[in-house]
């Protein structure tokens, strides 16, 4: 028996200890991040100990905090995708809002045009036309990207602009209730179209299918041919195209499963939050899902506990200006710190060893009770 | 540094705190220290509350209430028009007691005050948007909004007198009813006075663009108009550039005088102090506040800027006698024959609507004598 | 002629009062850009820079009253965030990209934090060069009304593209650009100049936010800049990393930008969000027009990672 336990301890310790160091790094960068923020408020006179009770209230410390942060996570997983999966292929996609509100519009235009069907065949298509909006937006990236050599990063830029103003111009327009007078937007969905929030919660479905979608984009990733060959592109695009990989398509498919998760969020807000699409559902989550990209290490799973955190972060910032005084771009300060840190703290990986347990060849530290 | 900034802000708040409370006072009910319980109110803003527009307007409310005996107010600023607006007011009423909320964007309305209503039938949401429908909307929630176009008709005649090119120019966000109400009334306004006016009309797409708003002004100008207005939530940078190209302007949503002291005529101003410190004056009394407010001029929720030294006397007095008929009700702006730009007759001869007038709130045209289209 | 109608010929004049006005920050950060990325790096996080060079020009106008020295703490706060990208940079395995992402979100909320006081004050504008001065149109005059930036704007493109070409540090800046391996065989010092490069870069984009703030439209708020500093990042691009094409390039997004307001000045109102995003659409085809799959741009440094 002994032998036996000795090899699985240690196999134990070794899948334990790569998962581990890999948390150290960013876990270790929050935590100066925190500290310079809290330097940062000293400065103007608030005291850093306050704040972060008060924020660790607003977020976590009671059962409402948690709702409050669980729903404001749920859109962040799904555009935080929109960059996470691109970046298995190397690729700095950030154009998340714009896949977001083409998804929302293409969601309630489905939703508008099947108005009286069974709602078993109207959620699914309003999934589906969300999800193929956001594809179209962050596919044609990569497209453009594989076929004409565009700057991948720079065109999901613009192509936001340029469907904030799609939306703006079909809400106002061809898209626009006659009824909706003074906030232009879609009709409104039935409520029999409405998704619902989880039992005993006021946090929508959206959170379930993000966490179902990150962990679908991790087992795509990590667990299957086309996930290997991704990464094989990401590592080196030479050697992938010599290996006789189809590039371009694992490109193109990449980018537009991306923008077909951020497509998704968009139907959710219609679905769940909004009920129409109107110029509100431009609120940031792109942009915050890209923060929630890079600090999960573009690691799908990572993505969740990590899109909880900043969901954390927004939901604790109406107590730090109603208590504190503090203006609301301090949330925004908060996250532009920890992205830095953050990246800054890329440098130091594989320096750090404070997680790695001891070697096979130490004695093993368990006993037999 | 840092404190020296904190303070300057507080002192700008301070000064609106002190403005609002005198304005409280003069209103004032005796209030007895037998319902001693404090009151927590919330205030909801779209954007920055110091914008020197619709936030700031509202702001400038929240600061009245603020010096009402009793009560504890919170504020947020920038809450967009999404499940935070829930997330802030459940946060406000779970954290903090709040009890009665003031949502003050119009798109907070559906779906978010209605389902915290529904969801804390015992406390007051109180919107500022005029949507309220009885039958349809929880009880507990009230909403509320003026008749601006009726200051907008007096910038109007104002703004005809100051100008000498006839051409006037109005920078707007979006052509939705209630800003084409105001360009419409500013128009007719002027149009009053010379029926020779006409109002060039640039929609810039959204609430808040500066860049836009400056271009859209400068175009404005360049195209002959002298005298400008707007409708958008920060009316600063349109009356900072009037006042550099020395043309005329009229103000909206706060006062923005000190932006111009040469060119800016009058203008047109919420009045939410009174309209705040009434409402919680009833909630402190136990009284139900009414779920639906609404009022121009004569009910005090509107109100114009003083005028600017370049008013004429004939321009003041020809606006002084049209105000005196909206303070007693005897005013309609909205009379027969009215046509819109195309030529089209919108409200036929003999016919009138008064400003409660629900057919005015779909208002989608745009009067004979203004320039452009929506499309 | 004062507050004569111009009527159609109105749309061309305000395009060019539009080209002028609104090209400006264009200009400055795409300079700043382009001098930044022949030295092989990228730094998307312009747009954070021009929002803090924004915020902190118009505050230190406001606390001296003095416009200029605006100008300089933006251009000094801009070298400073331009200094931290190229610090973080330099560390092993940071992509610049990501950098320049996070520092547009941290200089963005750095500067509406810190820019919360001046919303409401009014700063002293920086003044404006008449050249209109011999015509009797009031909108000429106020056409030509120039602000002195656009003008060092215009003199820095030729200088740049002088300074690039001929001087000793242009080239030390090229080789590095082109070949960090080539550069450290001739024993320079590749952060060193790397830095030096995105510092300078910074500088120009906090004048270009000056510009903003201080200028046109004059005013400081949180919804002043509207992505003028990332597009601008792209617009270096399509200008093929020559500061004399980043002039017309500038020019042409400031026209496009005065197109909408001016349609509508005379009665075109109809589509206006879609003409709205002219400049971004105008963007988008042009670099669809001009890249490649099969080879690298014309005048890209080797060792920039956007064009890899």
């Amino acid at each position: 028996m002994r032998p036996f336990l000795h090899g699985a301890v240690t196999r134990l310790s070794a899948t334990l200890s790569a998962p581990l160091s890999a948390l150290a790094l960013p876990v270790a960068a929050v935590a100066v991040s925190l500290a310079l923020f809290g330097a940062f408020v000293a400065l103007v006179g608030v005291d850093p100990v306050e704040m972060y009770q008060l924020m660790y209230r607003g977020a976590f410390g009671t059962w409402f905090s948690w709702q409050n942060t669980l729903t404001r996570a749920a859109p962040l997983i799904l555009t935080a995708l929109c960059t996470a999966l691109p970046a298995q292929l190397g690729l700095v996609i950030i154009g998340g809002e714009g896949a977001l509100v083409l998804g929302a519009l293409a969601a309630a235009a489905a939703g508008m045009a099947l108005n009286g069907a069974p709602a078993a065949l109207v959620l699914p298509a309003m999934a589906l036309a969300g999800m193929a909006g956001g594809a179209l937006l962050i596919g044609g990236a990569g497209a453009l990207r594989q076929w004409r050599g565009v700057n991948e990063t720079i065109s999901s830029l613009l192509l936001t602009y340029i469907a904030i103003a799609v939306l703006n111009h079909m809400v106002e327009g061809p898209l626009k209730d006659p009824s909706s007078l003074n906030k232009p937007s879609t009709p409104p969905l039935a409520d029999a179209y409405m998704i619902g929030t989880l039992p005993g919660s006021s946090v929508h479905w959206g959170l379930v299918a993000g966490i179902v979608c990150a962990v679908a984009a991790w087992v795509l990733m990590r667990r299957t041919t086309f996930g290997f060959a991704a990464r094989m592109v990401g590592g080196n695009p030479r050697a992938a195209r010599m290996a006789g990989l189809p590039v371009g398509r694992l490109l193109v498919v990449t980018t537009a499963l991306a923008g077909a998760a951020a497509g998704l969020a968009g139907m959710v807000e219609v679905a769940a939050v909004h009920g129409r699409a109107s110029a509100s559902l431009v609120a940031g989550y792109g942009s915050t899902g890209i923060l929630v990209a890079f600090l999960a290490r573009q690691n799908p799973l990572a993505v969740i506990p990590v899109a909880v955190l900043f969901g954390g972060i927004g939901a604790s910032g109406g107590l730090l200006q109603r208590r504190l005084d503090l203006p609301d771009a301090s949330v925004l300060v908060l996250q532009g710190i920890i992205f830095v840190v953050l990246l800054a703290s890329e440098a130091m990986r594989g320096r750090l060893h404070l997680f790695t347990f001891a070697r096979p060849t130490a004695t093993p530290a368990t006993k037999e009770a | 540094m840092g404190n020296a900034l904190r303070f300057s802000r507080r002192s700008v708040l301070k000064t609106m705190t002190a403005a609002g409370g005198l304005g409280a006072l003069g209103a004032g009910l005796p209030w007895t220290p037998a319902m001693a319980k404090t009151l927590v109110i919330g205030f909801l803003y779209v954007g920055p509350r110091d914008d020197y527009g619709y936030n700031q307007a509202h702001a400038e409310g929240a600061a009245a209430v603020k010096a009402m005996p009793g009560v504890k107010v919170l504020e947020e600023e920038k809450v967009p028009e999404t499940i935070d607006v829930e997330n802030s007011m459940e946060s406000m009423i779970n954290l903090d007691g709040a009890s009665l909320l003031f949502p003050t964007s119009f798109g907070y309305f559906d779906p978010y005050v209605l389902k915290e209503a529904k969801k804390h039938p015992d406390l007051t949401f109180l919107h500022c948007g005029g949507l309220w429908t009885p039958g349809k909307h929880p009880a507990n929630v009230g909403s509320y909004f003026g008749y601006i176009d009726e200051a907008e008709y007096l910038s109007g005649i104002v703004a005809a007198y100051a100008s000498k090119s006839k051409k006037l120019g109005f920078v707007a966000a979006k052509p939705i009813p209630q800003v084409l109400r105001n360009i419409n009334s500013f128009t007719l306004g002027a149009r009053s006075v010379d029926p020779a006016i006409t109002t060039a009309v640039v929609f810039t797409g959204d609430w808040s663009m500066p860049v836009k708003e400056a271009e859209a002004a400068n175009s404005l100008i360049d195209q002959g108009a002298d005298v400008l207005t707007c409708h958008v939530d920060s009316p600063k940078v349109i009356v900072e550039t009037a006042e550099k190209r020395g043309v005329f302007c009229t103000g909206y949503h706060a006062s923005q005088a000190t932006l111009a002291p040469k060119g800016y005529l009058t203008g047109a101003e919420w009045n939410w102090a009174k309209v705040y410190t009434d409402f919680v004056k009833m909630v402190q009394g136990g009284i139900k506040p009414p779920n639906l407010v609404r009022g121009g001029l004569k009910e005090g929720i509107i109100k114009t800027s003083p005028y600017g030294a370049a008013v004429s006397d004939a321009a003041r007095k020809h606006a002084d006698d049209v105000k005196a008929k909206f303070m007693d009700g005897s005013f309609v702006i909205y009379k027969g024959p009215i046509k819109d730009n195309k030529g089209n007759s919108v409200i036929a001869e003999g016919k009138s609507h008064g400003q409660t007038d629900i057919a005015l709130e779909s208002m989608n045209w745009l009067v004979e004598g203004v320039t452009g289209s929506i499309s | 002629m004062d507050h004569a109608s111009l009527g159609w010929w109105g749309v061309p004049l305000a395009v060019l009062a539009g080209a002028i006005r609104v090209s400006t920050p264009f200009l400055f950060v795409s300079l700043g850009e382009c001098l930044t990325e022949k030295s092989g790096r990228i730094n998307l996080g312009l747009e954070g820079t021009l929002v803090m060079g924004a915020m902190s020009g118009y505050a230190t106008a406001y606390l001296t009253g003095n416009p200029w020295a605006g100008v300089l703490v933006a251009g000094l706060a801009g070298s400073l965030l331009g200094t931290l990208h190229a610090m973080i940079c330099a560390l092993e395995r940071v992509n610049d990209i990501a950098v320049g992402i996070a520092l547009m979100l941290l200089g963005t909320g750095l500067a509406f934090f810190l820019g919360k006081p001046f919303i409401q004050p009014q700063a002293p504008q920086l003044p404006a060069i008449p050249f209109g001065w011999w015509s009797s149109s009031a909108q000429v005059r106020s056409a030509l009304d120039i602000n002195p930036l656009f003008l060092v704007g215009l003199a820095l493109a030729p200088l740049l593209l002088w300074g690039l070409r001929t001087t000793r540090w242009g080239m030390v800046l090229r080789i590095v650009g082109e070949s960090a391996e080539a550069a450290r065989a001739m024993g320079y010092q590749i952060n060193r100049v790397r830095l030096l490069a995105t510092a300078a870069g910074g500088f120009f984009a906090g004048v270009g936010g000056s510009f903003l703030s201080l200028s046109y439209p004059g005013s400081w708020n949180e919804r002043l800049s509207s992505g003028q500093g990332i597009t601008a990042v792209a617009l270096v691009i399509f200008a093929r990393w020559d500061p004399v094409l980043c002039v017309w390039a500038s020019l042409l997004f400031g026209g496009a930008g005065a197109l909408g307001p001016a349609l509508q000045s005379v009665g075109v109102t109809q589509g206006y969000h879609l003409f709205n995003a002219a400049p971004y659409v105008l963007t988008l085809a042009i670099m669809i027009a001009t890249s490649s799959s099969r080879h690298r741009l014309a005048g890209a440094p080797a060792e920039l990672s956007v064009t890899r």
